[in-house]
């Protein structure tokens, strides 16, 4: 005979060579609907619980992303929360920090945050940190730079904090909502991508929990711990604030056309191009200017890239280019389109600007388009201090972008107000000169000498190309000798290569 | 283009928009209770910011007010390349103006050193139009102001400009008749492009050498409409080289693809080159 | 020289903002707050001392608030304050 009675001992035998128990039966079925069932979803639970299952302990590393911008509303929430709870010396990684964040101000001074690692800071809390009221120094990484760190260790995260604008009570989240109670839309969620798949605990906090299955989701159910449902993620409307904003200044029409024209000029304007460009009035305003050329010429890009913008998703929707891909939306718009336009992919911070990551979207750029704070006559780039010493800005996809690209285009003016954007060495270094390509100014256009056949070109199409010096020494003509800062003693902040490697340090500023 | 004088970071700025010439104002854009400190400023400006090869032009208030005079001491000491006179009416306005010039002048020593353009804008100086061109050699240009004009004739400008056809053209056939340039007046509606683009085509057939713009925006359109085209240039730049060739053989006689060249046919060709220069199209060295 | 209270510039980007008044103590008080203090607050104290002391005030407490004005600006905006806090033009009637 050979029923599984018989088979019994052979079955003992393989699962003791193989090291296994053998199988013993199943608990009784649920016998709910399994609408009912998922809604029950034993992830879905209040803030302090997902915290406690987290296992946070003092010194531990907390994420979080910055994609609501201006209108984020979870930072400032759960940091409260931690610091009710009575945690000390907790490390905060958020993709950026930005004005809106200004009441970690409180929590550093009360020891509940001692250590910050992030692309960027503003407002009080940037001023605050310049001065000094840190112990530790903020770690500054690019986005690339901290796809990287998460994948390979650099930065260990025990618990990400990632708000969504939907999510199941599995945890399937994603940047926007189809449901009708959808409350906030953010897009991409690309910077949290690395945080939802490498972080120990995820906990996602949403403000439109829906009915499973939430597809297509950005994270997957499979990385997720805990889902926790507040009030408010975020307020949309103040994700295009900030750094973001369609431009009526004359000086930024001005500026945003001639990089078109260096664009359109640079031997780079061809059929299948690929494009990003940066925050900043200017540099977003290009784009509309080569749209024209493009018709014109009859040329179609291939995808733009980053930060994806209400001009990019026009040019996409007319045919003029092709895919775009988008580690953050810069606007509802960009967001919306994200929502209903399969050709129009999230990616994660990793696969869209990852220095080790030969795959990632950068190394097949053509075409970057960034602002800057300062640009020196080496063509070294700063994009996170401001002139007078105080951090102000973030790293963001700067040094990736245009590490990467084929050709990057600076797009920034001479002076701001009596602050001059060209100087003799930048305050702090963030992207190496050998990244950059062009420097253009309401002044003229410079042009990276290790780039000698691009200079060609544009002075052949009669543009005004200047040397870099002779805009440096045109900015101080017209303002005259800055004083040297009062820095102080103490190292404020690190700056971070997107390779690893320490590029800079910042220095307190004092009174 | 038009700059408020009590406007520093407009001031600063309106250079980087290349603009053929900057007029800084004195009179309309600023209150009476700053025309003090406009003075300074525009002075102060004239003097220290590097305006590169721009034609500079201050807008004085008129002499019949309190202002006028010592608008002229200001500007003629921080070396105004063209003071414009607004409301025009008669020669003898000119005269007066002319007089605080060269006052001025002679108390810093540089004689001769400022221009004039006048500003028409009553139906008394349309009359008057030729009289006031030719009224001082220091005159470079005359141009209308379309605001006040209108009103005068008790109607106001439509987007066709007919109203203002006669003033135009007087002011064109005067200004050639005296050997100086003719300008049209602003148009001041920024979200209307096509309107405004309609107005330059117009002016442009008139006869005018230039238009007057209120913001940095206009001034594609001035230039694109102004920019000579591109069979104008080439046809300009072979008969200038035959000319060039011709003086260098020593002879006076020019022809090209063995046709006589006139000489108004030069003078024009020479225009259409500076044109095709001030609109960027070609460089200089290119020549 | 008799000086009144006075006031000339405006808080634009570019401008800056001139306040005169008589001197509490003898000699020139300058109270400056300016966006670019680190970088340029001991020039712009440099052209108001200046100006003022070639325009003969040598007494008067000055509170000047700068937006980033250049030191063209600074010298008018100065000028003009002083022309209208001593009723002594600089152009003649």
């Amino acid at each position: 005979m050979n029923s599984i009675k018989d088979r019994a001992a052979l079955i003992s035998e393989a699962a003791a060579r193989m090291g296994k128990d053998t199988f013993k039966g199943t608990a009784d079925k649920n016998t709910l609907s399994r609408t009912e069932l998922t809604a029950q979803g034993a992830k879905v639970t209040t803030l302090e619980d997902a915290i406690r299952k987290a296992g946070l302990k003092d010194g531990m590393t907390i994420s979080f992303h910055h994609h609501f911008r201006g209108g984020d509303k979870v930072i400032n929430l759960v940091v409260a929360k931690l610091a009710e709870m009575g945690f000390k010396n907790l490390h905060l990684a958020s993709s950026s920090l930005i004005d809106v964040h200004e009441p970690l101000i409180e929590h550093i001074k009360a020891g509940v945050i001692t250590r910050i690692s992030t692309s960027g800071l503003r407002g009080k809390l940037a001023n605050e940190i310049s001065r000094g009221i840190m112990q530790e120094p903020v770690i500054f990484r690019s986005h690339g730079g901290r796809g990287s760190a998460i994948a390979n260790g650099d930065l260990k995260i025990d618990v990400a904090f990632l708000g969504a604008s939907s999510a199941d009570p599995m945890g399937n989240a994603c940047g926007y909502s189809r449901s009708e109670n959808a409350k906030s839309i953010c897009g991409s969620l690309g910077y949290a991508l690395p945080d939802a798949q490498y972080a120990k605990h995820v906990i996602i906090l949403t403000d439109d929990l829906v009915a499973y299955p939430n597809t297509p989701y950005s994270i997957s159910e499979r990385n997720v711990e805990s889902v926790v449902v507040v009030d408010s993620v975020g307020d949309s409307s103040k994700i295009s604030s900030g750094a973001i904003r369609d431009t009526k200044n004359p000086r930024d029409i001005l500026l945003a056309k001639q990089a078109a024209k260096v664009i359109i000029n640079s031997g780079y304007f061809k059929q299948g191009f690929s494009i990003q460009t940066g925050s900043g009035g200017a540099s977003l305003a290009a784009v509309k200017y080569i749209r024209q050329s493009m018709i014109d010429q009859g040329i179609t890009a291939s995808f733009a890239l980053g930060g994806i913008t209400a001009h990019m998703v026009k040019m996409h929707e007319e045919g003029l280019i092709d895919r775009l891909i988008d580690v953050q939306s810069f606007d509802k718009v960009a967001a919306e389109s994200l929502k209903s336009d399969p050709m129009h992919q999230e990616v994660s911070a990793n696969e869209y600007a990852s220095y080790d990551e030969a795959g990632s979207a950068t190394h097949s750029l053509d075409i970057v388009i960034l602002s800057a704070l300062e640009v020196d006559v080496d063509f070294n780039v700063n994009v996170l201090v401001g002139s007078d010493g105080i951090i102000r800005g973030a790293i963001g996809g700067h040094p990736d972008t245009a590490g990467d690209s084929a050709l990057s285009i600076i797009v920034c003016p001479l002076l701001r107000g009596r602050i001059p954007c060209v100087v003799d060495e930048v305050t702090t270094h963030i992207t190496p000169g050998s990244s950059f390509v062009v420097v253009v100014t309401e002044y003229g256009i410079a042009v990276n000498p290790r780039r000698p056949e691009i200079k060609e070109r544009l002075v052949k199409a009669g543009l005004n190309v200047v040397e870099i010096n002779a805009l440096k020494d045109r900015a101080k003509s017209i303002i005259g000798e800055a004083a040297p800062l009062p820095f102080g003693d103490k190292v404020v902040g690190i700056v971070m290569n997107r390779d690893g490697s320490v590029m800079d340090v910042i220095k307190s500023i004092g009174d | 283009m038009f700059v408020p004088g009590n406007n520093p970071g407009m001031m600063q700025d309106a250079f980087i928009y290349g603009p053929d010439s900057i007029m800084l104002d004195l009179e309309d854009s600023v209150t009476m209770a700053e025309k003090d400190t406009a003075r300074l400023l525009v002075h102060n400006a004239l003097k220290t910011i590097d305006y590169g090869n721009t034609e500079m032009v201050v807008r004085i208030n008129p002499l019949n007010t309190p202002y006028g005079k010592k608008d002229i001491e200001a500007v003629v000491k921080a070396g105004v390349h063209v003071i414009r006179m607004p409301k025009t009416e008669t020669a003898e306005e000119v005269v007066e103006v002319e007089r605080e010039i060269e006052r001025v002048e002679k108390e810093i020593g540089c004689l001769g050193r400022t221009q004039i353009m006048a500003a028409i804008e009553s139906t008394l100086g349309v009359v008057n139009a030729y009289a006031i061109a030719t009224a001082s050699k220091r005159m470079m240009g005359i141009a209308l102001g379309a605001e006040d004009y209108s009103a005068n004739l008790k109607t106001q400008r439509s987007p066709e400009g007919m109203e203002l056809l006669l003033a135009r053209q007087t002011i064109v056939v005067a200004a050639r008749a005296a050997g100086i340039d003719a300008l049209d007046t602003v148009y001041s509606n920024l979200n209307d492009m096509e309107t405004f683009r309609k107005e330059v085509e117009l002016i442009k057939q008139l006869g005018f050498d230039g238009k007057s713009i209120i913001n940095p925006r206009q001034i594609e359109v001035v230039n694109e409409v102004f920019a000579p085209k591109e069979k104008e240039i080439q046809k300009s730049l072979t008969i200038l080289a035959a000319i060039k060739e011709a003086e260098q053989r020593g002879s006076g006689v020019i022809a090209v693809n063995g046709k006589m060249v006139d000489r108004p046919v030069v003078i024009r060709a020479q225009r259409t080159i500076d044109l095709a220069i001030a609109s960027g199209i070609i460089n200089k060295e290119d020549i | 020289m008799e000086i009144k209270n006075a006031i000339a510039g405006t808080l634009e980007s570019g401008d800056i903002l001139i306040q005169i008044a008589p001197a509490s103590e003898a000699g020139l008080h300058i109270d400056l707050e300016s966006t670019v203090a680190y970088q340029f607050g001991a020039q712009i104290k440099k052209v108001i001392t200046e100006t003022l002391t070639e325009l003969g005030v040598d007494s008067a407490d000055v509170k000047a608030t700068d937006k980033g004005a250049l030191d063209c600006t600074i010298r008018a905006r100065v000028t003009a304050a002083a022309v209208r806090a001593t009723g002594k033009d600089v152009w003649a009637d």
